[in-house]
């Protein structure tokens, strides 16, 4: 048999050629179908570190679109309610510099707030349970409504849509529940290294 | 047991694939810049090195030698290296996303590394068997990986040394890649 086609040079290299590229393509159909990618780890790491507020302050409709826009190259400055230390965190796992939060967004803010509906001026319009992104406004048509304190992001998404203007953004009280250490304030890195942000402490004091 | 001692030997040092036969200077230049990186694509290099060096010998002796087709080597081996690439890239892109990402284009580029064809082809004509072909394709491998990984960390402290404005960039890498292929040269005649 391969004596045969041995014979026939043309023959025997367009069999051969032929072979090896069906043979390699059938192994390499099954790799693919074995090593199989589920959507895009990358994607999913990046939504876990934004804050989940769903609140599109970013220009995409929530986070997990923000994620996938990252992940293809998108700026990693564009989410306020995560601020400085969510772009730190992107940053470190992406392995880019940290940039300053883009203003064009919003700024963070400085203590976190809740929506308060003054009830007895709420006409029951439904509005702003169509705008909430976290589901965290109770009522229906005609009925008052109320905010799940516990629920609410504080993302102001519910302010613009309200045509009575009774929702106001209140200061979260800080009970027991949230209250939590300070951070450490000078988190300078204590063992030396190349990585950047780190700064030299100022010898000013001991020099003089 | 010694004669796979010489093989290695030979193979990493003294007949090194990038510094002696410069072959495969592109990734040690493109993916040189910073030493995660030159890792990852170090043990991706060395996997398709050892795979296509094996599979090569296999598809030399089974397929190219009987029917008289050993001036087909080149395109069959091509076919080979591709084929190993692609499977190489699905592997990372599962088991390592972050590697994926880091290695970007330089992995589909493994295709066009010259060292991994030049292996194949010098195996086949070396005339050896299954056990020191792929010896010689792990050998190459790991030379490949010792002298990326050395020069990425030069460059990692070239990055911070004052050099002369017409020197910087590419310039110096290539007169530290020269340095390097100099003292390689040093190894001739080990064995």
């Amino acid at each position: 048999m391969i004596e045969s086609i041995a014979q026939q040079p043309i023959l025997a290299a367009l069999i051969a050629m032929v072979g090896l590229g069906i043979l390699f393509g059938a192994l390499l159909g099954y790799a693919a179908e074995k090593f199989k990618v589920e959507g895009d780890p990358i994607v999913e790491q990046i939504d876990e570190l934004l804050p989940q507020t769903q609140c599109g302050q970013c220009g995409f409709p929530g986070c997990k679109p923000y994620a996938e826009s990252i992940a293809s190259g998108d700026a990693i400055n564009k989410c306020p309610p995560g601020g400085q230390s969510t772009i730190n965190a992107i940053a470190n796992l992406l392995d880019v510099p940290a940039p300053e939060l883009d203003a064009e967004h919003g700024e963070e803010a400085d203590l976190r707030t809740v929506a308060y509906i003054r009830e007895d001026e709420c006409i029951g319009c439904t509005k702003c349970i169509q705008a909430c992104p976290v589901d965290a406004i109770l009522g229906a048509a005609k009925l008052m409504h109320t905010v799940i304190a516990d629920e609410c992001t504080g993302c102001d998404l519910c302010v613009e849509p309200c045509p009575v203007d009774c929702i106001d953004m209140l200061p979260l009280t800080e009970g027991l529940k949230q209250w939590h250490w300070p951070a450490p304030q000078n988190q300078l890195d204590v063992i030396a290294s190349d990585r950047s942000g780190f700064e030299a402490p100022s010898n000013e004091g001991r020099a003089a | 047991m010694q004669e796979f001692a010489i093989i290695l030997v030979s193979s990493i040092l003294i007949n090194n694939y990038v510094l002696v036969q410069f072959l495969g200077l592109c990734p040690f230049m493109g993916v040189s810049n910073k030493l995660e990186s030159a890792i990852g694509m170090s043990a991706a290099t060395t996997f398709v090195l050892t795979l296509t060096a094996m599979v090569s010998y296999i598809v030399d002796v089974m397929v190219l030698m009987p029917l008289g087709l050993i001036y087909l080597r080149t395109i069959a081996f091509i076919l080979v290296i591709a084929a190993v690439v692609q499977f190489t890239k699905m592997f990372i892109e599962k088991t390592s996303p972050l590697l994926y990402r880091v290695l970007g284009v330089f992995l589909p580029l493994i295709t066009t590394n010259c060292a991994v064809l030049g292996v194949a082809l010098q195996n086949a004509s070396k005339d050896l068997n299954f056990m020191e072909s792929s010896l010689y394709g792990f050998g190459a491998g790991a030379g490949f990986s010792l002298v990326l990984i050395f020069f990425s960390a030069m460059r990692e402290r070239l990055a911070a040394a004052d050099i002369p404005a017409p020197f910087e960039g590419a310039a110096i890498a290539m007169i530290t890649a020269g340095l390097m292929s100099l003292a390689f040269m040093g190894f001739s005649g080990l064995v």
